[in-house]
């Protein structure tokens, strides 16, 4: 059925836009009631503090547990020698998402903050100094940390589990036949997620049961792994993960500190909180692993491309495998005869890198994005024009159609509001009244779509209300408010009326929070669920001569404002309680789960589009740097909630102007210890870096995505955004900088 | 050692003992007296996301010793509204989206609290982004916290004026 | 942090005093000596809590003109006084770019004059550093340096003075007043902080146990209100330590320059006052060209520690403007964003 013949489509969508809604955690989160996992104290609480490597490959040769244990207050030493056995053995992958881990299974080091002991105490002073006083001392090896040092090898996978390369036409002879070819190579750093909140847990055992408060981005999938580990049944794990204080990835796979934590509980029978230090983050938390991109890009006399070659070599630790997808950024986006994406793996001696906001997006669209105003450069064409050039109609490769692409529209809406047309094509030609360099530069934004299966429940109440339950996690996206939005339309009710429970691993699985994909996911599980409870009331109605509705058939009725109505004849309507009442029930119940049906994926190409333009300004002889303007045009299939999703593109942007000028881990090349592991000299933007922001939300009607429309926003900002400030440098300066974060001595040299 | 401190908590008067000089203002908040609004990002001046007004001041309360307070007043985000009346720059805040997560939330408040208090800023939204930078927002909430501070000044010196009248 | 004693003496001979015990430290806010504390970098054993000390927390003008500055009087406080401020813009303007409001408001002008320098190698226990176990070597030298010292740097120690404030101050001649188990005496400010040479861990010119109470300022100093100014260099817009700094204050009489004061930081153990590019300010006509002059003669000396030569040229560029922008005068508010280059007019001084 095509969406125009399909009467349920047709007056869904309305405007594209649903109500701007204010968060509905609001109240409590600027209140300071919202409670964060380390907000947590049941009675008899202990604290654990890690004691963390300070190598970055070697065995740990000794530790003072004496003197810890001496400190007054300290209950408890864990260390390879008394670590209680584990169900699962740590050196083995857990599928899906799970990675080797460090649980004290021995004394051999793999990386810089790796936990190497667990002091536990009645109280956090005392736990914090007893780790110190563990004084640990080494065997070191070299540390691996350059990349000249580390291994370079092919990867069967990479992400999670995408094969590693793709080859579409034939390279050679697109790049063969380019009248213009542009090569380069392109660095991006090693970066760290820095959620405001430390990963935490609060662990509670009762018997072989286990409550754990933690901030968790993947509810059910977290429960079976921790149940996995403490040999007990899945249903034995209960996390509550009400709030998350940012995740960005980094909260969606287990790690080492918080099993460690959960084991200390079970072993001294109390609860025990731990929270990592902020340095104590840069290391077994995940992190962005660092790329080295090379990208050929041929085009011909026209600037129509000929060929596009991405190459990416991404890091990853020495045992285990996270690679940064970076290449696959060169797929979706420009048509071109021939493409090819390859992956190199380089094994070095850090943590293990993970998904982090947009992994492989992120990276690989700033190089592509640079290397595409390079190849602009080369044609002598303007950076948009040129795209519009390379325009894929459909998917590159593929040949799929997109299920829905309004990038057009993007680029349209974004240039027009950033005044594009007044950029002149040369660099370094616009000074502002007071003498700073100026620069434009764009990029464009893509993000894929993902669709991770989620349950859910929906319960119509006597007074009429409803609760819907579904275990997915609000780390700042405003779940909790779209998600509830989506029940409300589908039950007919208003949002006030519709009651949300979520966050909480005994609720059905909502899926994970994670791949920009949580709203479509869970909000799809949400409406069906809905959509259930109003089937089984219809039934109700339908089935009670008492009813005005008698008879009419389930399709013969519209859910409105609280009520049923006919379909035939609207003016005939009962409201639930009255059905409800009618029928003796307290409540009826709806349960639905909800996954894509493959044929979406196997016929559509599925993506998120954006553009976003960036101003610059430079001082001329200081060099230092300012994201001045930004302006982002983004369409995402159906948008639930205006306010909510502008927050998250220009969160989005501001993680992308922080790759852009900010954000990079700086290794000790000797010892492999990150110098900056903290948040003054690991710089993330703050309030004055970001000046001015806009956020354009382009209508964009997709049929086919899934039942509600719903793409995703959450990753999406960044991509265009890191490209675009690079451009806007190159504008400003003539220099094209292909090492990130851009500094100062980059453009003063 | 043991150490007895009084300190106004949120218009409280508490006697406090301490029996370790090294908590920290954050963590006597926190994990002693159970005031968890306050939160920890860093632990070490560098987020703001534990900012509190003591003698009403924002500070961090993570690079302050308890021990060293005592006879202060101390305001956290628990204490800012009164029975169910938010305080405006509360109110604005959920008005203006000037939150994701919300982590850093009560650190921007009270930040932004002290910001108005000390009235350097006037309505230049330049002038109340170099003031918030001491508070750092992972989500990049910054648009939305820069109009709820020029939002809620403006309630507050409406209120003023009305009081005044 | 390791446990310690805490004491609370009732005045400033009781502090000193009390500091006589070997491992005690003097705690004023707290925001550089508890963050060191908290990771492990500096463990005494005694803290006296001097930031209620009676009689510290004054700002006192002489009849002479200078102002005299107690050692506990908050940053902020201290850069938002009108009076100062009008004065000395270029000390309000330092103070006003370091670190963040909160920073400001809880941090004390003696605490800002005896802060330790930011090197990760300090920071880090398992890294050696002279300064914090004299004989363990320097780790940052063939580090990650590229923000290390250029200037007055030795084979034992690269690391910089991190303080804005301090860089004004010995452009102006300030003078700290210092109590200690022999009574009290006075070190002016470029005599306060040290080069690492052979002996990094002494840091400043202090004597163990002894107490900045005050900081003066000279009332000649004040005759450069009209034409002074701090710029800083920084990796974003506010909230992080300078790459490289500079004060720069002028006299212009008759069209010329009668007098010049000009210091940089973060580019030495110490902020560097420049005395010679100032003599050779004098007496000239203002210009681009004299400016350029004065910045090759002040970092004339200058020598990569590593990573870092583009800091030489990057000072060398900083001196030039901020010489600039104090011959075209103080601003008559108070930048939006204090010291920043956004808050200037780069004009037509390109070099680039």
């Amino acid at each position: 059925m095509s969406p125009e013949t399909n009467p349920s489509h047709a007056p869904r969508y309305g405007s594209n836009m649903g109500q701007p809604l204010t968060r509905r955690d609001g109240l409590l989160k600027v209140t300071g009631r919202a409670t964060y996992a380390a907000d947590n104290h049941p009675p008899g609480m202990l604290y654990a503090v890690t004691a963390v490597s300070k190598i970055a490959r070697g065995r740990v040769t000794s530790l003072d547990v004496a003197a810890a244990k001496a400190h007054s207050g300290v209950v408890e030493v864990m260390t390879p020698a008394n670590r209680p056995p584990l169900a699962h053995d740590p050196d083995e992958k857990m599928p899906p998402f799970g990675f080797r881990v460090e649980v004290l299974q021995n004394d051999r080091v793999r990386y810089v903050n790796q936990p190497i002991a667990l002091v536990i105490a009645q109280t956090l002073e005392a736990a914090t100094e007893g780790a110190m006083l563990l004084d640990p001392q080494y065997d070191a090896q070299d540390a691996r940390v350059e990349r000249a040092d580390g291994e370079l090898y092919d990867p069967p996978a990479i992400g999670v589990g995408a094969p590693p390369g793709a080859a579409y036409g034939d390279i050679d002879a697109g790049l063969a036949r380019a009248a213009h070819l542009v090569e380069a190579e392109y660095f991006t750093p090693a970066q760290y997620h820095n959620a405001m909140e430390p990963h935490a847990v609060v662990a509670e055992w009762d018997g072989d049961r286990v409550m754990l408060d933690m901030p968790n981005q993947a509810l059910a999938l977290s429960c079976a792994s921790y149940a996995a580990y403490f040999g007990i049944p899945a249903e034995n794990v209960t996390i509550r993960s009400p709030f998350l204080g940012g995740g960005f990835g980094s909260k969606a796979i287990l790690n080492g500190p918080q099993i460690l934590a959960i084991l200390a509980a079970r072993m001294l029978g109390r609860p025990v909180k731990l929270a990592l230090t902020r340095s104590q983050m840069y290391g077994p938390v995940g992190h962005r692993g660092a790329t080295w991109q090379t990208l050929r890009i041929g085009t011909d006399g026209d600037g129509q491309l000929t060929g596009l070659h991405h190459r990416a070599i991404a890091a990853t630790s020495s045992f285990d495998d996270f690679l940064e997808p970076a290449a696959n950024a060169s797929l979706p986006l420009y048509a071109s005869p021939a493409i090819l994406v390859e992956h190199k793996g380089l094994r070095l001696d850090t943590g293990t890198p993970g998904p982090m906001r947009a992994p492989g997006e992120a990276s690989g669209s700033a190089a592509l994005e640079v290397a595409m105003d390079e190849a602009a450069e080369a044609c002598g064409m303007d950076p948009l024009d040129f795209r519009l050039k390379n325009y894929a109609e459909t998917e590159p490769g593929t040949g799929k159609p997109f299920s829905s692409k309004a990038l057009r529209a993007c680029y349209a809406e974004g240039a027009k509001r950033f005044g594009w047309s007044r950029r002149p094509l040369e660099a370094g030609q616009m000074r502002d009244e007071k003498g700073f360099l100026v620069g434009w530069g764009m990029g464009t934004a893509v993000f894929h779509c993902p669709h991770f299966p989620a349950e859910a429940r929906a319960t119509l109440r006597a007074d009429g209300t409803a609760l819907v339950e579904t275990a997915g996690a609000d780390m700042g996206q405003g779940a909790w408010t779209a998600l509830a939005q989506i029940a409300a339309e589908a039950l007919g009710l208003d949002p006030q009326q519709v009651e949300l429970h979520s966050g909480l691993s005994t609720l059905p699985d909502g899926g994970i929070a994670g791949g920009s994909g949580h709203t479509a996911s869970a909000g799809l599980a949400l409406n069906n669920a809905s959509k259930d409870a109003i089937a089984r009331l219809t039934d109700l109605a339908t089935g009670n001569p008492q009813s005005p509705l008698f008879g009419a058939g389930n399709i013969g009725v519209i859910a409105r404002n609280g009520r049923l109505h006919r379909r035939d004849d609207e003016t005939r309507s009962q409201s639930y309680a009255e059905i409800l009442a009618g029928a003796g029930q307290p409540e009826v119940v709806g349960t639905a789960k909800a996954a894509r049906d493959p044929s979406v994926g196997a016929a559509h190409a599925l993506y998120s589009h954006g553009a976003v333009f960036a101003e610059v300004k430079i001082d001329p002889d200081l060099g230092q740097i300012r994201t001045t303007r930004l302006v982002g045009a983004f369409a995402a299939g159906r948008i639930i909630n205006p306010r909510l999703v502008r927050s998250q593109y220009f969160g989005g942007m501001i993680w992308g102007a922080s790759f852009a000028l900010h954000e990079e881990a700086v290794t000790d090349r000797r010892t492999g210890r990150i110098m900056n592991a903290d948040l003054a000299e690991y710089h993330v933007p703050v309030n004055a870096d970001v000046p001015s922001l806009d956020a354009i939300l382009i209508p964009e009607d997709d049929p086919y995505i899934n039942p509600i429309g719903v793409k995703g926003v959450g990753e999406i900002g960044i991509t265009g955004t890191v490209g675009a400030i690079a451009n806007a440098v190159w504008h400003a300066t003539g220099k094209r900088l292909r090492r990130f974060p851009i500094r100062i001595e980059d453009v003063i040299g | 050692m043991s150490l007895s401190i009084s300190l106004t908590i949120n218009r409280q008067s508490r006697t406090v003992t301490l029996d370790d000089p090294r908590v920290t203002l954050l963590d006597l908040l926190r994990e002693h007296l159970y005031l968890t609004g306050t939160k920890k990002g860093c632990d070490r001046g560098q987020c703001g996301a534990c900012t509190v007004l003591v003698d009403g001041r924002r500070i961090n309360s993570c690079l302050s010793l308890a021990a060293s307070l005592d006879g202060a007043e101390i305001t956290t985000i628990e204490g800012l509204a009164v029975g169910e009346a938010l305080h405006p720059v509360q109110a604005a805040f959920i008005a203006c989206d000037g939150f994701q997560c919300g982590y850093c939330t009560p650190g921007q408040i009270m930040s932004a609290v002290g910001l108005i208090a000390e009235g350097r800023a006037g309505s230049d939204p330049e002038r109340i982004r170099e003031l918030m930078s001491g508070n750092l927002c992972r989500c990049g909430a910054y648009q939305g916290i820069t109009e709820a501070v020029l939002e809620a000044q403006k309630t507050m010196t409406a209120e003023k004026g009305r009081d005044a009248a | 942090m390791n446990r310690f004693d805490f004491l609370r003496p009732a005045s400033v001979a009781e502090a000193v005093a009390a500091a006589a015990e070997p491992g005690s430290a003097y705690l004023a806010a707290g925001t550089n000596l508890l963050d060191l504390m908290k990771i492990g970098a500096s463990r005494p054993e005694r803290l006296i809590d001097i930031s209620r000390l009676p009689g510290l927390d004054r700002i006192e003008w002489l009849a002479d003109g200078s102002v005299r500055i107690g050692a506990m009087v908050r940053n902020a406080d201290l850069a938002y006084d009108a009076r100062l401020a009008k004065a000395f813009p270029s000390v309000a303007e330092a103070l006003l770019s370091g670190a963040s409001a909160q920073l400001r408001n809880a941090a004390t002008v003696g605490g800002n004059l005896m802060q330790r320098t930011r090197c990760a190698y300090l920071q880090d226990t398992a890294s050696a550093c002279n300064r914090r176990v004299p004989g363990s070597g320097c780790d940052a030298l063939y580090g990650e340096n590229r923000l290390h010292a250029v200037l007055g740097w030795s084979e034992n120690c690269i690391a910089i003075h991190p303080s804005d404030f301090c860089v004004p101050l010995v452009a102006l001649d300030a003078v700290v007043e210092v109590e200690g188990a022999d009574g009290r005496r006075e070190i002016v400010v470029d005599d306060l902080h040290r080069l690492p040479g052979a002996t990094p861990e002494k840091e400043t010119a202090l004597a163990p146990g002894e107490l900045i109470v005050g900081l003066r300022l000279p009332a000649a100093a004040a005759a450069f209100s009209a034409n002074s100014r701090y710029l800083k260099l920084r990796e974003r817009t506010s909230y992080a330590f300078a790459v490289v700094s500079a004060m720069a204050a002028l006299r212009i009489e008759d069209g010329t320059i009668s007098e010049a004061r000009l210091a940089l930081g973060a580019i030495a153990a110490k902020p560097w006052r420049v005395r010679e590019a100032e003599a050779a300010l004098l007496g000239v006509t203002p210009s681009v060209e004299a400016f350029a002059r004065a910045a090759e003669i002040a970092l004339a000396e200058a020598r990569p520690s590593g990573d870092n030569a583009f800091k030489i040229e990057l000072a060398r560029r900083i001196t030039v403007r901020a010489l600039t922008l104090a011959l075209e005068g103080t601003p008559a508010v108070m930048p939006a964003l204090p010291a920043s280059p956004f808050s200037t007019d780069p004009g037509a001084s390109h070099v680039a």
